[in-house]
């Protein structure tokens, strides 16, 4: 299962956006499989009749009044990090490309 | 674009049938959004608001930020589901859907994924022709809602050959709840307007509920409509494609309908059908392919750890429950029974939109039969000539205080049509305007003589025909004394005093 | 070096509050030393002079009105990189973020600032809190001030090191899998990660949310114990917070006796794995304890040999969705392709240029865990290994009041060392790990120096959940018994930075 290729590596790239280089990859595929190697035992111990913990304190029901809070921005506030704007709002490249 | 082919709707019911899903989102009219104290553009007070203005921390994701949840969209969710028939989970909780798009602020969504909050419902629906189904909701879920991007450049305005986009994240954030139905057999020909009545079921149950403004032209609800076809004989279900981008009740009818017809001669040709997601166009009438589904739709679901499970008492599921209102396919075999409607008589109003002010016609002390009589009739033939909505020319109050001045014999038929349009046009209350016009039948015997014996004496022809026994001819002379009252008299007394005055000389 | 530099933020304060001392003078020698030695250790990424005299004249201003303040009023405060800042630039130690100044603070900022405390600045760290050296800082390492070639300890080494540099009485840190305590163990300070749930993770720039915790970075157990006061408590922003009021840690350190307590040795994190100095000073505080009247119990924690593993899978997969906002569309960097491209490029583009390799590594590990066909096996896997390691903490927990490891398996390694070999690199959290695991609280503080290379070591303390005021009973108690041996605070051995602030000076690094 530890086995990792490139292609692989690929297209976990792709789908967290990042344009790695082709060395990258390479680099990646050897430590991936090595890294996974490591920890793939955890597969050994984790038997059925254990449930699953994504909580490390026990807490439910946690929810807010449905009332406006103080935090609101400004539309000046909310653009004024983004590296594009139009003075309200946030300025992107085009979504799809010529040929599609 | 190519247009597609399209078979014969009737052939290709003949050749396949037809299954559909329909996955409809409603957006609730909470305060706040579903994990942001951010005001809800889909609440009426902030309706039309300039971009980013509704915006916290956490509708943008700034790095830091945190979710939490909203109390009254859990409450909102949970009798959503509830009318919808489902069991409410005992727990569910919340996952991050993972995927990269611009108006999507944290590129994951909130939402809920193997744990929602309602599963295993029903849903009755009726169609216009009277078919009655009964739809099987898989689950209600509750997620947000993604920006809104605007495509600039190009010549369109449409996200091809635009040069840049522009994002407002004001509906970032937006409480949703995602019903899923499982697939629909057996709805045949019936198929695109069952969906166009399982939606319009819907939105009467979130409006009856008041959790939803639920309007399709606002994007309170939107539906995806999957299709897929079967050969007739064939237990394997067809490949389906789900249809997005439909904002109209009668667009869904219609997509439903290409879909098929689109499907069909795809098949018939010995292709096959992509599973893929696929554009609505409202101008064309037709639906174009969008993204094929791939393993690039690998959403990498997890339980989402800024959230905690949501676990409803049963003490508030029982609350809810008993605050449930009347679900509507129940109400309108209430009301039909009630009123003692024919099936047509009741289809007509039902099919007219006017269900609700009969109803309200009717409690304020109108017959049945007169509310139904003025609000198909006059009523529909005014907004129909005006091109308004019907139900916003005229209230309900005064269509009973109309059809009180006629069961006391205040007013004729005719005069009643008269104080009709001056309530339309805005001149006060019937009893208001009969007072001002007025437009009152003339009840004074005395004055109905006087005429009546002036009309006898100008036509002695006719007077000698009544006293020969045809009594039909006192008919010119009832119009005759009509007129000379300018209308204001029951004609039915007139023609009483005629022949007593005939036939007493 | 000026002595006001020197005192523990709790005598600070008291100095503040007698008016002996004034918050400007106390800020002004801080950032003085800071401009004296960072040129050397390099723990801060940004410094807010202005504000942060402007800040102290306000404080003192107030108190001469009359005000009223708690004990650490006007006692400056270095921040981690990690914690946004209003006003003040946030980047986690990462290019992605460079020059983003946030519209917002983090809760245990804004509780810090409402406490009268002066924040100096922001720290160095692992970028995005990724690293156990600070060497993976996308800004440069943080040295170790007791070896300007050594590690500081990451993630938050630039903390742990401007507390050991005497450039700020204390700090905020954030501890992932040993983000606070490691570097602790290293630079010979306190570190404390307090209860999941105690501190409001709102504004700190999340890691793995399921695992992040928010503490305090010092010199003393007691100051320790006075910023946790400060920064603990429900906060409405955060779900995870936990609603009940903490009683005084503060107190817990001054009534500290360790006369009863039942300590456990966690077996499996005493082996031959552990440096020899290591050990010993950890058996040697052991002793001492037990001659304090303590009672020490072996204890067996067999899900914890498998902790490391599932925090690799756990850590990845969370972070690669937590990072996912970084997009190039709201705030930091923006990278467009030569010639222009898609919004997708761009954003491909952005974060291939913006991430460091430890960052990317692990983004596409944890991209990998979640994917399709293999959630069951790696991260489903993990989550049931953390119900485990959660059962040893609470069958330990029937048996002891607290449990007690060596922090880390060795003591400060060179610059460099490990920097190509992540896995060597991961195996330092092994100690650590398991109390993110389970949400429980720890503290690392110093035992001591290792006789073969006279560098620093720390001892950890584990607790149930809730419990965190054990942890400075007793390592308020252990501190007090140490200090009675040694005759000073460990640190006062650390080395006499201002040879670096000579040499610093000459470069014009200052």
């Amino acid at each position: 299962m530890s086995e990792i290729t490139a292609e692989q590596v690929a297209h976990l790239a792709n789908l967290a956006r990042i344009a790695l280089t082709e060395e990258e990859i390479a680099h990646l595929t050897t430590e991936l499989g090595h890294i996974m190697q490591a920890v793939e035992k955890v597969g050994e111990v984790a038997t059925p009749d254990v449930p699953p913990t994504s909580h490390p304190i026990p807490l439910q029901n946690v929810f807010r009044a449905d009332v406006v809070g103080d935090d609101v921005l400004t539309a000046e506030q909310a653009v004024a990090g983004a590296p594009a704007a139009d003075g309200s709002r946030f300025v992107v490249s085009a979504i799809l490309g010529e040929e599609q | 674009m190519a247009r597609a082919a399209l078979m014969d709707f009737d052939k290709a019911l003949e050749l396949f049938e037809p299954v559909i899903g329909l996955e409809v989102h409603v957006e609730l009219n909470t305060t706040t959004k579903m994990f942001s104290s951010a005001p809800n553009p889909a609440n009426s007070a902030f309706h039309d608001a300039a971009p980013n203005t509704l915006i916290t921390p956490v509708c943008l994701g700034l790095p830091g930020s945190l979710p939490v949840v909203n109390a009254q969209a859990i409450r909102s969710s949970i009798s959503l589901g509830l009318a919808l028939g489902c069991e409410i989970a005992a727990s569910s909780r919340f996952a991050r859907k993972n995927y990269f798009y611009p108006d999507l602020a944290k590129n994951y969504q909130i939402s809920q994924y193997d744990e929602p909050i309602a599963f295993e419902g029903s849903v009755e629906v009726e169609l216009e022709n009277g078919r009655v189904f009964q739809v099987s909701i898989e689950r209600a879920h509750m997620e947000e809602d993604a920006g809104k991007l605007t495509h600039v450049g190009g010549s369109t305005g449409r996200i091809q050959g635009a040069e840049y986009s522009l994002v407002d994240y004001n509906r970032a954030g937006v409480p949703l709840v995602e019903i899923v139905t499982r697939p629909i057999f057996g709805a045949e020909a019936d198929a695109p307007a069952l969906a166009r009545a399982y939606v319009s079921t819907i939105r009467d149950i979130a409006i009856s509920l008041g959790i939803s403004e639920a309007r399709m032209e606002r994007g309170n609800l939107r539906c995806d409509a999957n299709v897929s076809l079967r050969p007739r004989g064939q237990e394997k279900l067809g490949t389906r494609t789900e249809t997005k981008n439909v904002n109209s009740f009668r667009s869904i009818e219609r997509a439903v309908r290409y879909e098929i017809q689109r499907q069909a001669a795809i098949l018939a040709d010995g292709g096959s059908i992509t599973q893929e997601t696929r554009h609505w166009h409202e101008d064309t009438g037709t639906t174009s392919a969008g993204r094929p589904k791939s393993d690039a739709d690998d959403y990498r679901y997890f339980p989402e750890p800024d959230l905690l499970p949501v676990v409803p008492s049963a003490e508030l599921i029982e609350e809810l429950r008993a605050a449930l209102p009347e679900a509507p396919a129940a109400r309108r075999r209430r009301l039909k029974a009630e009123w003692g409607f024919s099936d047509d008589e009741f289809q007509i109003v039902a099919n007219s939109g006017m269900l609700n002010e009969l109803a309200e016609t009717v409690a304020a002390g109108a017959t049945p039969a007169a509310a139904r009589k003025w609000w198909t009739g006059e009523i529909a033939r005014l907004a129909n000539a005006a091109d308004r909505d019907a139900t916003t020319l005229v209230s309900p109050a005064h269509v009973a205080e109309l059809a009180a001045l006629v069961e006391a014999g205040t007013l004729t038929d005719r005069l009643a049509r008269q104080v009709l349009e001056g309530v339309v046009a805005g001149e006060g209350s019937p009893q208001q305007i009969v007072d001002a016009r007025g437009l009152a039948v003339v009840s004074d015997d005395g004055a109905l003589i006087a005429a009546i014996d002036q009309a006898l004496a100008s036509q002695p022809d006719v007077l000698e025909k009544i006293r020969d026994g045809k009594v039909q001819a006192a008919g010119a002379v009832i119009g005759a004394v009509m007129k000379a009252m300018q209308g204001k008299a029951d004609a039915a007394r007139v023609r009483e005093l005629v022949l007593e005055r005939a036939t007493a000389e | 070096m000026s002595d006001l530099i020197r005192l523990t933020a709790a005598e600070l304060g008291e100095r503040i509050a007698s008016g002996d001392v004034s918050s400007v003078e106390a800020t002004r020698a801080h950032l003085d030393r800071i401009a004296a030695v960072d040129g050397a250790v390099h723990a801060f990424l940004h410094v807010d002079t202005e504000g942060a005299l402007s800040a102290a004249a306000d404080v003192d201003r107030r108190r001469a009105a009359g005000e009223a303040f708690g004990p650490l009023a006007g006692v400056p405060i270095a921040v981690k990189d990690v914690l946004v800042t209003e006003g003040m630039p946030s980047t986690a130690g990462s290019r992605i973020l460079e020059g983003w100044i946030p519209p917002y603070d983090a809760t245990p900022v804004r509780l810090v600032r409402e406490a009268g405390m002066i924040p100096l600045g922001k720290t160095n760290m692992d970028e995005f809190a990724m690293g156990s050296s600070t060497e993976h800082s996308a800004y440069g390492p943080t040295h170790n001030p007791w070896d300007l070639d050594r590690i500081p300890g990451g993630s938050g080494g630039g903390s742990a090191a401007s507390v050991a540099a005497f450039e700020a009485p204390l700090a905020l840190g954030s501890d992932t899998g040993g983000s606070i305590r490691q570097p602790a163990h290293v630079t010979g300070t306190v570190g404390v990660k307090p209860t999941y749930g105690a501190v409001s993770r709102y504004g700190s720039i999340a890691l793995a949310s399921s695992l992040d915790q928010i503490g305090p970075v010092t010199r003393t157990v007691l100051d320790a114990a006075l910023l946790q006061d400060v920064i603990a408590g429900h906060d409405p922003h955060d779900s995870t917070s936990i609603p009940e009021a903490w009683p005084s840690m503060a107190d817990a350190v001054r009534r500290a006796d360790v006369a009863g307590v039942r300590i456990g040795v966690v077996k499996q994190l005493d082996s031959d794995g552990v440096q020899a100095g290591v050990r010993s000073r950890f058996h040697e505080a052991l002793a001492l304890l037990e001659r304090n009247g303590a009672e020490i119990v072996e204890i067996d924690a067999p899900s914890f040999e498998h902790a490391i593993a599932a925090y690799y899978l756990i850590l990845p997969a969370e972070a690669s969705s937590n990072l996912a906002k970084f997009d190039s569309v709201r705030f930091g960097l923006r990278v467009t392709p030569e010639g222009g491209g898609t919004v997708e490029q761009v954003m491909a583009a952005t974060r291939e240029a913006g991430f460091g390799p430890e960052v990317k590594r692990r983004i596409i590990l944890g991209t990998y865990a979640l994917s399709a066909g293999y959630y069951d096996a790696y991260y489903g896997s993990a989550q049931k290994v953390r119900t485990l390691v959660q059962r040893d903490f609470d069958a330990a927990f029937a048996k002891v009041d607290v449990l007690a490891t060596p922090t880390a398996p060795t003591t400060a390694f060179k610059l460099g060392e490990k920097l190509d070999d992540p896995l060597s690199m991961y195996l330092n959290d092994v100690a650590t790990i398991p109390a993110n695991l389970a949400g429980v609280p720890g503290i690392s503080l110093p035992a001591g120096l290792a006789p073969e290379d006279g560098l620093p070591v720390g001892i950890q303390f584990l607790a149930p959940a809730r419990q965190d005021a054990r942890l400075y009973n007793v390592g308020g108690a252990l501190e007090r018994l140490l200090e009675a041996e040694w005759g000073a605070p460990l640190l006062s051995r650390a080395p006499d930075l201002s040879s670096h602030e000579m040499a610093a000076a000459e470069e014009g690094a200052i």
